[in-house]
C-alpha cells in the first residue's frame, strides 16, 4: 500500500493560490471559447490520430511511476490522465465548469512529468505527453497555472531568466566565481561576451542564484581543457524554460530564440549547455519547432556530449578514479530524449571505480518525478510528488543494497527530485553531477 | 430468405469493399494532407528507415520492451491479429466466391481445419480482451460502450462463420448472417477504432521517426 493510503494523506485536495484565483476569474462561456479556439487553431492531425487510434488497452499504465507508486490507481495511468482531460474536453466540446478546469490543471501540471516513457510502452507510439502539454496550454490560456511555476514564468517574461536575476547580478556572479577560481587556477578567466569564441557556455537560472559552485566547476573544466569559450553578458545566458511547461508557448519560443541570438551576437561556433535535461529539451526539441526551425541555427550540445568529447579527445585526463560504487541515473530528456546514455556511462566509467546499473535503465529509465515542471509547482505539491515516486525510491534502494553510495545524475531536475526521495525514504545515497566528479578527479595541470 | 442472401452476397459485398477501401484511403489522405497544413513535423521528420525498424519490432512478438513485460497479452494479441487477417483471406469458401465473382482471380487457400482453428483463436482473443476490460482496473476505467461495440463487430463474423462451417443452425441463414457481419465489420473499419488498421502505420512510423532521427534513441 502506498504511504499516502497508509497514513491517509490527502493528495486530492491541495490548495494552490494560482489555480484557485485562476478559476475564480473564469466563466463557462470563456472556458468554452478558449478551449475550442485552441483545439481548432492549434491542433490538427496529431491530436485526432492519437485520440482516434487509442484502443483503450491500458498497456501504457506500467510505464508510469505515478501509477506504480500510487498502488496502480487507474487515475494515475497515462491513458487515465488522458481520459480525465482530453477525452472530457473533446466529448463536452469545451463546455467545462471552472472546477473542472482546475481538475484538468491538477492532472496536467502535477501528475505528469511529460517523461514520454508511456510513449515507449504504447504499441501505437501515441505521445501522451503531447496531449498533456496541450491541456497545460489550455490551462495557461485560461490563466489557471500553479502559483510557483507561474512565478518562474513571470521571471522569464520580465528578466529572460528563471530566477529574477538582474543583469548586473549575473555578471557579478560570474566575476565572483572567476575570482574564487583564480585561487586554484591563477590564469583562469570566465570570458564574458568574447566575440568569435568557439563555444558559448549557457546555464540555467538557479546556477548563478544558488548553485554558483557549478559555474566555478564548469569554468575549471573549460580552463583546464584549454577550449576557447565565453558566456554572454546579455540575456540569453539562461537556457532553462519554465514557459515550455506552463503552456506559454509564445514565451517559450522567445526564450529559446533569445538563447540562440545571444550566441549569434557573439559569433560563436556552437553552444554547450550545462547539465540540465529540460533546458536541453526546450532548446533541442521544442523551442526550435516553435520558431519554425527544423533544426537550430547553430549546433548545441549537452554537457554530457561535451564531457565525452573532452575525454575522448584527451583534453581532460583522469587523475585518479573516484573510489566506491556509483550508479547512473538516466535523465529522461537526454536519454529517452537524445540517446546520451552511452556517452554518460563512458564518462562515468572513466572517472569512477565501479558503475553498477540500476534497472530499468537507459532509455527505459523511470522518471525522477521532478521533471516536466512538476517540481516547479512548488511546496504545495511536494508531498504528493515525493509519495508519487516510491517506485524510483525502490529502484534506488536496490542499488544502495548493492553497495552503491553515489548516484550520478547529469540533470538539475533529477537532482531536485532524487534529493527529495533520498531524504524522505532515508536512502544512504549522495548525488553528483558529472561535472562534480570531473572537477574533483581530473588532472589539474594549470592549477597552482 | 433467398432475397436476403442475394442482397448480402451481391450488392452489399461491393458496398462493403467500396466503403472499406474508399473510406480507408480517404481517411489516410485527409490525415496526411491536413498534416501538411497543421502538423508539418510529421512530414518533415518522417524517416522510413526508422519507421520500418519500429514496425518490425512492434509486430514481432517480444520485440519490444513492453511486450516482454506482458507475455500473455503479447501472444494473444499476435495470434488474434494474425487470425483476423488470415481467416478472411485464406478461407477456401471466400476464395471460391472471389474467383467466381467479379474478381476472377484467387490464391491458394489454407486447409479448412487451419482457418477453423484460427477463427476460434480470434474468438478466444475477443474473450481475452473482454476479460481484460472487466478484470483489470486500468483497462476497465477507460472502457466505454464503443469498446464493447468494436469487440462485438469483430467477433460477429468469426462466430457466425464457425456456426456456418460446422453446420450449426440453418445453413442459409447462418451463411447470410456471416456475410452481413463481415460486411458490417469491413465497412466499419474506417469509421471506428478499428481504423487503427490504417493509422497504426502513421502513429508508429511518426514516433519512430522522432525517436530515431531526432532523438537518436529506439522506440521499442
Amino acid at each position: 500500500m502506498s504511504e499516502a493510503a497508509e497514513k491517509k494523506i490527502d493528495i486530492v485536495n491541495i490548495e494552490d493560490t494560482g489555480l484557485d484565483q485562476g478559476i475564480a476569474r473564469l466563466t463557462p462561456e470563456r472556458i468554452e471559447k478558449v478551449i475550442n479556439q485552441i483545439i481548432d487553431t492549434e491542433t490538427g492531425v496529431r491530436l485526432k490520430l492519437y485520440v482516434d487510434t487509442c484502443v483503450h488497452c491500458g498497456l501504457c499504465s506500467d510505464a508510469c511511476h505515478w501509477y506504480l507508486s500510487y498502488d496502480r490507481n487507474p487515475r494515475f495511468s497515462p491513458v487515465g490522465k488522458v481520459r480525465q482531460t482530453i477525452w472530457k474536453i473533446l466529448e463536452r466540446k469545451g463546455r467545462l465548469s471552472p472546477a473542472e478546469v482546475r481538475e484538468l490543471a491538477v492532472v496536467a501540471y502535477t501528475e505528469c512529468n511529460l517523461c514520454r516513457r508511456c510513449q515507449q510502452f504504447c504499441p501505437f507510439g501515441i505521445e501522451i505527453a503531447y496531449m498533456i502539454a496541450l491541456v497545460r496550454r489550455i490551462c495557461h490560456k485560461l490563466g489557471v497555472t500553479p502559483l510557483y511555476m507561474q512565478d518562474t514564468c513571470h521571471s522569464h517574461s520580465a528578466a529572460l531568466n528563471q530566477m529574477w536575476v538582474k543583469e548586473d547580478e549575473w555578471t557579478d556572479s560570474l566575476q565572483w566565481q572567476e575570482d574564487e577560481a583564480r585561487d586554484e587556477f591563477p590564469h583562469l578567466r570566465i570570458p564574458l561576451a568574447k566575440e568569435g569564441a568557439e563555444i558559448m557556455y549557457s546555464v540555467i537560472g538557479p546556477e548563478p542564484k544558488f548553485r554558483t559552485q557549478l559555474i566555478y566547476q564548469a569554468a575549471s573544466i573549460l580552463h583546464e581543457s584549454g577550449v576557447d569559450w565565453t558566456m554572454p553578458a546579455t540575456p540569453g545566458w539562461d537556457n532553462s524554460n519554465m514557459c515550455m511547461f506552463s503552456g506559454d508557448a509564445e514565451m517559450a519560443g522567445r526564450i529559446v530564440k533569445e538563447h540562440f541570438e545571444a550566441a549569434l551576437r557573439l559569433k560563436v561556433k556552437r553552444i554547450v549547455m550545462g547539465e540540465c535535461g529540460h533546458a536541453y529539451r526546450a532548446v533541442y526539441d521544442v523551442g526550435n519547432r516553435w520558431n519554425a526551425w527544423k533544426m537550430f541555427p547553430l549546433p548545441v550540445i549537452h554537457s554530457v556530449q561535451f564531457f565525452h568529447e573532452l575525454l575522448t579527445s584527451g583534453r581532460i585526463k583522469v587523475r585518479e578514479k573516484m573510489p566506491g560504487k556509483v550508479s547512473f541515473n538516466d535523465p529522461c530528456n537526454i536519454s529517452r530524449g537524445m540517446g546520451l546514455h552511452d556517452m554518460g556511462r563512458h564518462v562515468t566509467r572513466a572517472f569512477c571505480e565501479e558503475l553498477v546499473e540500476m534497472t530499468p535503465n537507459r532509455e527505459h529509465n523511470l522518471c525522477c518525478c521532478a521533471g516536466g515542471g512538476v517540481i516547479n509547482c512548488g511546496p504545495p505539491w511536494k508531498k504528493k510528488r515525493v509519495l508519487g515516486n516510491s517506485a524510483k525510491a525502490e529502484q534506488l534502494r536496490r542499488v544502495a543494497d548493492q553497495g552503491v553510495s553515489i548516484i550520478v545524475a547529469p540533470c538539475h531536475n533529477c537532482h531536485g527530485g532524487l534529493d527529495d526521495i533520498i531524504h524522505h525514504y532515508n536512502l544512504p545515497l549522495k548525488l553528483k553531477f558529472l561535472g562534480d566528479i570531473i572537477y574533483e578527479y581530473m588532472e589539474k595541470t594549470r592549477a597552482e | 430468405m433467398h432475397g436476403f442472401y442475394a442482397l448480402v452476397s451481391g450488392p452489399l459485398v461491393w458496398v462493403a469493399f467500396a466503403v472499406f477501401l474508399g473510406g480507408g484511403a480517404w481517411k489516410l489522405w485527409r490525415l496526411l494532407s491536413t498534416a501538411r497544413r497543421k502538423d508539418v513535423f510529421i512530414h518533415e521528420y518522417w524517416s522510413w528507415s526508422h519507421a520500418v525498424q519500429s514496425y518490425l519490432h512492434w509486430l514481432t512478438p517480444f520485440g519490444s520492451e513492453n511486450s516482454r513485460r506482458q507475455p500473455v497479452m503479447t501472444v494473444v494479441t499476435f495470434l488474434f491479429h494474425l487470425g483476423v487477417v488470415v481467416v478472411p483471406l485464406f478461407t477456401l469458401g471466400h476464395l471460391v466466391l472471389l474467383e467466381e465473382g467479379a474478381l476472377g482471380l484467387s490464391w491458394p487457400a489454407l486447409p479448412d481445419a487451419v482457418v477453423d482453428a484460427f477463427a476460434f483463436v480470434v474468438l478466444g482473443g475477443c474473450a481475452y480482451f473482454g476479460w481484460r476490460r472487466l478484470a483489470l482496473p486500468q483497462v476497465r476505467s477507460v472502457t466505454s460502450a464503443a469498446d464493447w461495440g468494436i469487440l462485438a463487430l469483430v467477433a460477429a463474423p468469426f462466430a457466425t462463420g464457425i456456426l456456418a462451417y460446422h453446420g450449426i443452425g440453418d445453413a442459409l441463414l447462418m451463411t447470410s448472417l456471416h456475410m452481413l457481419a463481415g460486411e458490417v465489420m469491413l465497412a466499419a473499419i474506417p469509421f471506428t477504432r478499428l481504423s487503427h488498421m490504417f493509422t497504426f502505420w502513421v502513429t508508429r512510423g511518426y514516433t519512430a521517426s522522432e525517436f530515431g532521427s531526432v532523438r537518436h534513441v529506439r522506440d521499442w
